[in-house]
């Protein structure tokens, strides 16, 4: 065939070839520079591969800078932000080891004490001081890992959900509801709690879901929407008639009855509660729902491609509702940890503080992958741990630990700025800034 | 080029017509040969070197802001400012500039009107204004009167005239050879990025549309004659619209037979796409039928029709073919993930989508580097055969491809090319729809012309090329007898049935 090819054909191919490379043009440069680094020089040692690896900017290292990049201007802001060791730069010319003194101690025992209070606490003396750090985490954690998900979950899909917000609240409203309503024996009261936080996250996921499918109204604007409904309905619904708690005259709830809490791991005072084994379940859970389900499928093809996914026969409208139902199910489950587990009992209107926008940046770190979801969640649990200690013993504001996770995800989300200032090769960078730069 | 000449750039869809357009006006840059302006070699680096030099565009999809002004927009990128650093936009003068120019054209435009509340004649008139303002000797317009009716395309030629009197050159690209005989002074044709002739605008529509498609290049396809058997497909009185809720497809009549390849041939925007989406299930019908196999299919979800035995190659294979996230294995079961053996109850089952994978590429000659590749680091022809795989590994009543060779290399047009005839073999109905008219010739057993969103003729796949040319271009042979095609002379005409006994 190639023979009998006449005169003008040929010339038809170079232009087609071209066409095709320039539609292809991004992924194959990913895919040459992903193999090309292997490729030159024959058989490099083991040592100096892992070390190659390691610095070029691959997902882990780049999150592990940008941590080291945050702790960096969190040092600064400190420095700043202190008077006392603003005073000795007065002089910096004349004594300047004053100033690099006083700078280095309260920055490294900030850091000491962030340390101590999320991981390991050296001085501890009993068990129960040594445990506590690592129970804070966990607590703080917990709801983290279920906002992180329902916000990555929703991002495979195509969506933006940032609504988790208000998911949670809802969440937490029907938990506390079941709490101390429903009069039931122990485990069902607790199943039964746990089971109407997750529904009423799914519902308030459900209304965007389907306006989305069958309206086309846009999920970033809906979820912002009904957070603020649902901030208000439950400022509205804590002092309403048999919810307020009697004894009080203040914006809180009754208590959740002991039978519907979640059990303590480490027993009292330790807060540490099942709300972080039912989160590894989750995070299990989502991740074989993703990989290995029919429905993570028709979520994946729909949120990479819904052209693709549609003409391949997948009800795309069908998929943004599950996704958004499902979405809201998991911050709702985040939401009602807040009064089932430690944290409280009783609803107040702050009572799930930041948790559900927390979750945004705890998907984003995460990468949108569950298991990286859990992860980013434990850093930021500790975080928020370490900063309660870093607050009461270095009198280091616990704002700071919130500007530290904001510059975290900044830096995440900006892997070229990372690279630039690390000097990292750019292999595989391509993919990184696509990862996250969909979807906005 | 001269001044005050209309030049018309002719050729088929991926001719190369836009590319060479674009490379003029400094949007691609070229890859070797040099422009000249008045003698002197020219290097663009962007469209603001090309404006420099004269030379304005008037794009096929237009570069318009939809929520400004019509003075706003001819202000883009090149705004007045009065005030100094302040740079408050000379609004007024802007206006003026275009009141002037729009006077001494005769190209009427209101300045304060909002361009989305224009027509789409009027919008391409201010990006005409908006070149002007620029001061160029030389407008470039690209494939102007794809978008306009009958009635814009009058006007567009009259304004086109008033221009070159005015002594502006102007580049006219266009595959419509009604237009290009009405005003063109020069008719150069492009075929497969070749210049391939020069024309006087005397020259018969029957030279040019040869010209046009070529009649030296035919890509064959080794085949044997059809048996075609019972009636696969059965479209009837199809109507459908397109996005912007134009009517896109009026009244179509087709019959599809189990083992014959039917060639749907056409300048793109015939209302093809849309006749396909709407047998598929992704888009609703106004009117009409759709029949597979004695069922009527019309209304039914692109999954179920799916399910019924259709295979379907989309024409974009980047936009609805594939999920270029997804491996080559998920792609190769995108539309089966949940039929046995690849799923099961909520699960899929990653094992048995690896091995079938396996065998498909194998099979289908892919070239991966593996199974678990993105498939967005294929070439556009192993691309387009994981999709053609995919489709062919399971049992198909029918079979649709469209555009199933675009941006695809030689090897895996031949070997996509002879996966589609096999299977009209074995006796799927085949449904081919494609801009290349070599690519319909050498396929089908029957070729279907569609024009205006109705078919306008069916003829065999002996027809002369110049013959199915003219009717893509609209053009119906008015003298009988001497063409083996069946159309009555008029477009709406009844066709298929007619038309059978011509072939074979």
């Amino acid at each position: 065939m190639t023979d009998n090819l006449q005169p003008g054909s040929p010339d038809k191919e170079p232009a087609s070839e071209e066409q095709a490379a320039q539609v292809t043009l991004g992924n194959t440069e990913q895919a040459e520079a992903a193999t090309t680094p292997t490729a030159p020089h024959q058989r490099p040692t083991l040592g100096r591969l892992f070390l190659e690896n390691l610095w070029a900017a691959n997902t882990f290292t780049v999150t592990l800078l940008s941590l080291v990049l945050a702790m960096v201007v969190g040092a600064v802001l400190m420095i700043i932000s202190d008077p006392d060791v603003l005073a000795t730069y007065a002089y910096i010319t004349a004594r300047p080891s004053d100033a690099i003194n006083a700078s280095w101690t309260l920055v490294s025992e900030a850091y000491a004490n962030l340390f101590k209070g999320s991981v390991f606490d050296p001085g501890a003396t009993t068990l129960t001081a040594a445990l506590s750090p690592i129970s804070e985490t966990l607590t703080y954690t917990a709801p983290l890992v279920f906002t992180g998900l329902s916000v990555a979950l929703a991002f495979r899909g195509g969506l933006f959900n940032i609504g988790a917000q208000g998911q949670a609240i809802m969440g937490v409203i029907l938990a506390a509801l079941a709490g101390f309503l429903l009069p039931l024996p122990p485990v069902v009261h607790l199943l039964v709690a746990v089971l109407a936080g997750a529904l009423g996250g799914a519902v308030w996921g459900f209304i965007p879901g389907i306006l989305k499918a069958r309206t086309g109204a846009h999920e970033v604007i809906n979820t912002i929407m009904l957070n603020y409904i649902a901030v208000y309905f439950l400022t509205w619904l804590i002092v309403q008639k048999g919810v307020q708690d009697p004894n009080r005259t203040d914006a809180i709830s009754r208590p959740v009855d002991a039978s519907a809490q979640l059990p303590r791991l480490f027993g009292e005072p330790l807060r540490a509660h099942g709300g972080i084994l039912l989160a590894v379940l989750a995070t299990w859970a989502v991740a074989w729902l993703l990989n290995r389900s029919t429905l993570g499928f028709e979520l994946r093809a729909v949120g990479a491609n819904p052209d693709a996914a549609r003409t391949a026969g997948i009800s795309v409208t069908r998929t943004y509702v599950l996704i958004m139902v499902f979405a809201g199910a998991l911050a709702g489950l985040g939401g009602s940890q807040m009064v089932l587990g430690t944290t409280a009992a009783a609803l107040t209107p702050l009572v799930i503080a930041q948790i559900g926008f927390d979750g945004i940046l705890v998907a984003l770190l995460g990468r949108v992958k569950p298991w990286g979801v859990a992860m980013a969640a434990l850093l930021f649990g500790a975080l928020q741990a370490g900063g309660n200690r870093m607050q009461s013993y270095s009198g280091i504001s616990l704002e700071l630990v919130t500007v530290l996770q904001a510059l975290i995800v900044i830096f995440i989300a900006a892997p070229a700025l990372v690279k630039a200032i690390f000097q990292l090769r750019a292999a595989r960078a391509a993919r990184l800034q696509t990862s996250l730069a969909k979807g906005w | 080029m001269e001044p005050g000449e209309i030049h018309a750039l002719l050729g088929e869809n991926g001719a190369g017509k836009s590319t060479l357009m674009n490379v003029l006006y400094g949007l691609y840059q070229p890859d070797e040969g040099e422009i000249l302006v008045d003698g002197e070699p020219l290097k663009l680096r962007g469209p603001s070197d090309a404006i420099a030099a004269g030379i304005g565009m008037v794009h096929q999809h237009f570069m318009l802001v939809p929520v400004f002004t019509v003075t706003e927009n001819i202000m883009l990128g090149a705004e007045q400012v009065r005030g100094g650093i302040a740079g408050f936009l000379d609004r007024r003068r802007a206006r003026r500039e275009v009141a002037e120019v729009s006077q001494r054209y005769n190209l009427r435009v209101d300045p304060d009107a909002m361009i989305e509340d224009l027509p789409v004649g009027i919008q391409q008139r201010v990006e005409i204004v908006k070149a002007l303002t620029r001061d160029v000797d030389l407008l470039i317009l690209d494939e102007p009167t794809a978008v306009l009716t009958p009635q814009e395309t009058e006007d567009l030629l009259t304004v086109m005239r008033s221009l070159k009197a005015a002594g502006k050159s102007i580049v006219f690209i266009t595959h419509k050879l009604g237009e290009v005989k009405a005003i063109a002074d020069r008719i150069t044709v492009i075929r497969r990025g070749r210049t391939v002739g020069t024309a006087s605008p005397q020259a018969s529509r029957d030279e040019l549309a040869a010209l046009m498609v070529g009649r030296t290049v035919r890509l064959t396809v080794d085949k044997t004659p059809a048996t075609p058997g019972e009636p696969v497909l059965e479209v009837a009185g199809l109507v459908v619209d397109d996005d912007r809720q134009v009517r896109a497809v009026d009244g179509v009549d087709l019959t599809v037979r189990a083992g014959e390849v039917l060639g749907i041939a056409g300048v793109q925007g015939n209302g093809q796409t849309e006749l396909i989406e709407a047998i598929m299930g992704l888009r609703p019908l106004l009117a009409g039928t759709v029949t597979l196999d004695g069922q009527r299919i019309d209304g039914w979800s692109t999954k179920k029709v799916l399910r019924a035995g259709v295979g379907y190659v989309p024409e974009d294979r980047s936009v609805d073919g594939l999920v270029k996230e997804f491996s080559v294995a998920e792609n190769l079961v995108l539309d089966i993930y949940d039929r046995p053996p690849f799923g099961r109850g909520l699960s899929i089952r990653p094992d048995a989508i690896a091995r079938s994978a396996k065998e498909r590429i194998e099979q289908f000659d892919v070239r991966t580097s593996s199974a678990q590749a993105p498939v967005g680091t294929l070439s556009g022809g192993n691309q387009q055969k994981v999709i053609v795989a995919r489709e062919l590994s399971r049992p198909l009543k029918l079979f649709i491809a469209a555009q199933p060779t675009r941006g695809v290399d030689v090897g895996s047009i031949e070997f996509i090319h002879s996966r589609i005839i096999r299977e009209r073999d074995v006796g799927t109905a085949v449904l081919v729809v494609s801009s290349e008219l070599d690519e319909v010739i050498g396929l089908a057993d029957r070729i279907a012309v569609m024009y205006r969103g109705q078919i306008i003729g069916i003829v065999g796949p002996d027809t002369p090329r110049e013959e199915i040319g003219l009717l893509m271009a609209g053009i119906t042979p008015d003298s009988t007898g001497d063409a083996p095609a069946t159309t009555d002379g008029v477009a709406s005409g009844p066709e298929g049935p007619g038309s059978k006994d011509e072939k074979a």
